[in-house]
């Protein structure tokens, strides 16, 4: 059994009386551990696949189960618990809280947990140290660099050890050797057991996954392009 | 970490709006402080004052074969046995209920005597509580201050030729005339007053009463409250009150406390529209940080807590300033307003929690609508922005 299986999936956005298909019937399997990179042009329903991954986009259609639940038949609640629990989120511009230090945001899906101020603290340290980010708790997040801002960000998505990450153009706002570091890290994550769901624009980054999903206009492309194909074999 | 200090940090970066919204909340909270206290003021002023006014409170015995005048008003006869009161009902008027709003309890034995030919009403009073109820007496010579002494009615001593100094016979028994009462225009012109325990002797009637006067006072309860506790604790009298002493100090104030209560509640709507308008614009500004709090998890009773937390911290805080700024402007403004000297700063615990509980619900109440709409924030919508 899949770790994400997604059974014909649509999503249709309403516009008035207009009609906007933005995922239109996709079926696809994600095995635990892999790390899929997911591509196409805007407008082609990248994010939206990867909001109703996050349980956050109810879709029109279709189901999507992860560990066996069907995650759309939860509660409300029920879901936001499931969000806690299973996913990490990687935000485009790191998307990190400004009036809180650099361990508090790392705290964050903790404070709603029952764990002790003392756990939390020991996980959150333990988790920037790993991100090489140790004495940078006490900083606010304007006072780190863009690739520091976006190790918080990871540090906060798997503090809580969440069996999927999700991330949405993680390398858009930084330099291209920060972003391959960024990469780098990904990798290493990855190789460690974590599974990484990505959605990019950018083909480099395609390299360092081990699955790569197509969508054009709401659809999976079958067969990965050659061009795909020519970045896979040269990271 | 808890979800309070994602709130106070919050609160913390939006310093000068967290100030808006405090001030908004505390000149809600300052002006009820005021308003109460100018109310107490008035209210403690006329209470201090009302020996001035004279008794409030007539207690009669339930009889009526015979009527007696006292003041124009009809009073219980004491020829008849069936019912009448005794020196032993004053302390079961000094002991009901709400005993603290007693300020005198005059009683007196009233009885008809032959003088030199003429029918006189002999009343004994116990004349350190009679001086208290009637400011207003001016005297010639002096008091009582033994048994055998006697005031007389400006209209007795015309009759009976008689002043300060000079002597009586009661029923045989000699008496020193005391003191001459100043005209007063009521029924006491018409009296001989004598010691309560003489009178009661010459009268053969020990330890009778005719009535009992009572002032009395309740802040916060009518007048009629007394006189029902009264009239509990003495089955066999007649307890009325005399409303017109004070009734129109009383309709005077009672108008006062509506209007305070009007503005009051002007003001605090004033106060919770601005923390309504500002949790409002604090919850949109804040979409995206909100559809990132429910993005990781967060349920949406976690982003109603958080500003709930929020409007609790604000209203304490309005509150606590409010009632010390409301304190300090009444200590000021209240003898200016008021025209009452000396009126001294009201320290009341009760008012001091009520008025934060006022501000700390006002606070959270006004935030329910921007608390729910927050947690009903599309997560998706808030991260479009992203």
């Amino acid at each position: 059994m899949s770790l994400i299986e997604i059974k014909d999936l649509s999503k249709t956005y309403e516009s008035g009386e207009e009609h906007v298909p933005a995922l239109v019937g996709v079926d696809l399997n994600i095995e635990k551990g892999e790390f899929v990179s997911v591509m196409g042009p805007s407008g082609s329903g990248k994010s939206t696949l990867l909001t109703i991954l996050g349980g956050l986009n109810h879709p029109t259609q279709g189901e999507v189960v992860v560990d066996e639940i069907p995650i759309y038949k939860l509660h409300l609640e029920k879901l936001a618990d499931f969000r806690r629990e299973y996913l990490g989120f990687i935000f485009q511009s790191f998307q990190l809280i400004p009036y809180l230090t650099v361990i508090e945001n790392v705290m964050l899906p903790l404070s709603i947990t029952e764990k002790s101020n003392r756990e939390q603290l020991n996980m959150a340290e333990e988790i920037l140290e790993k991100m090489g980010l140790k004495g940078r708790g006490k900083r606010l997040p304007d006072q780190l660099s863009g690739g520091e801002q976006e190790r918080v960000a990871i540090a906060r998505a798997l503090v809580n050890s969440p069996p999927i990450l999700l991330a949405d153009e993680p390398t858009g706002n930084l330099d291209s050797k920060t972003g391959t570091e960024m990469m780098e890290l990904f990798k290493s994550l990855n190789e460690e057991g974590q599974t990484i769901v990505m959605v990019t624009h950018n083909p480099e980054n395609v390299a360092f996954s081990s699955h790569i999903i197509y969508l054009r206009d709401g659809r999976v492309v079958d067969g990965e392009p050659a061009i795909m194909e020519k970045m896979r074999s040269e990271p | 970490m808890r979800l309070k200090d994602i709130s106070i940090n919050n609160l913390r970066r939006r310093k000068s709006k967290v100030l808006f919204l405090i001030l908004g909340l505390t000149i809600g909270i300052t002006t009820v402080v005021i308003l109460l206290s100018i109310t107490r003021m008035m209210n403690e002023d006329i209470s201090n004052k009302l020996d001035e006014f004279g008794a409030n409170i007539l207690v009669i015995p339930r009889s009526d074969d015979l009527f007696l005048s006292y003041g124009g008003l009809n009073i219980g006869g004491v020829s008849v046995d069936a019912q009448t009161l005794k020196d032993s009902d004053i302390p079961k008027i000094r002991q009901i209920e709400v005993k603290e709003n007693i300020s005198t309890v005059s009683p007196k034995l009233i009885g008809v005597v032959e003088i030199e030919g003429k029918k006189i009403l002999l009343t004994g009073v116990l004349f350190q509580e009679e001086t208290r109820l009637k400011k207003w007496w001016k005297v010639h010579g002096a008091v009582p201050k033994s048994r055998n002494g006697v005031l007389l009615g400006n209209e007795v001593s015309v009759r009976l030729f008689k002043s300060a100094g000079d002597h009586l016979t009661i029923n045989g028994k000699t008496v020193s005339i005391s003191g001459i009462l100043d005209e007063t225009g009521s029924q006491d012109d018409f009296l001989i007053l004598g010691d309560l325990t003489f009178v009661q002797e010459v009268l053969k009637k020990p330890g009778a009463l005719s009535l009992i006067e009572v002032s009395a006072f309740c802040i916060s309860c009518p007048i009629e409250e007394i006189v029902s506790q009264i009239s509990k604790a003495l089955p066999h009298a007649k307890v009325t009150a005399i409303k017109q002493t004070l009734q129109t100090k009383m309709e005077a104030l009672d108008h006062f406390k509506k209007f305070s209560l009007g503005v009051s509640l002007i003001v605090l709507l004033i106060g919770g529209l601005i923390v309504f308008t500002n949790m409002m614009a604090s919850v949109n500004e804040r979409k995206r940080e909100i559809g990132i709090f429910r993005a990781i998890g967060f349920r949406k009773s976690h982003i109603i807590r958080i500003i709930f937390l929020e409007a609790f911290v604000v209203g304490l805080i309005g509150g606590v300033m409010g009632y010390l700024l409301g304190l300090g402007i009444s200590y000021i403004l209240g003898p200016v307003i008021t025209g009452i000297k000396g009126g001294g700063i009201l320290v009341d615990p009760v008012l001091a929690v009520g008025v934060v509980f006022l501000s700390v619900a006002m606070g959270i109440l006004s935030s329910i609508y921007p608390a729910i709409h927050a947690s009903k924030m599309d997560p998706t919508a808030a991260l479009r922005a992203l």
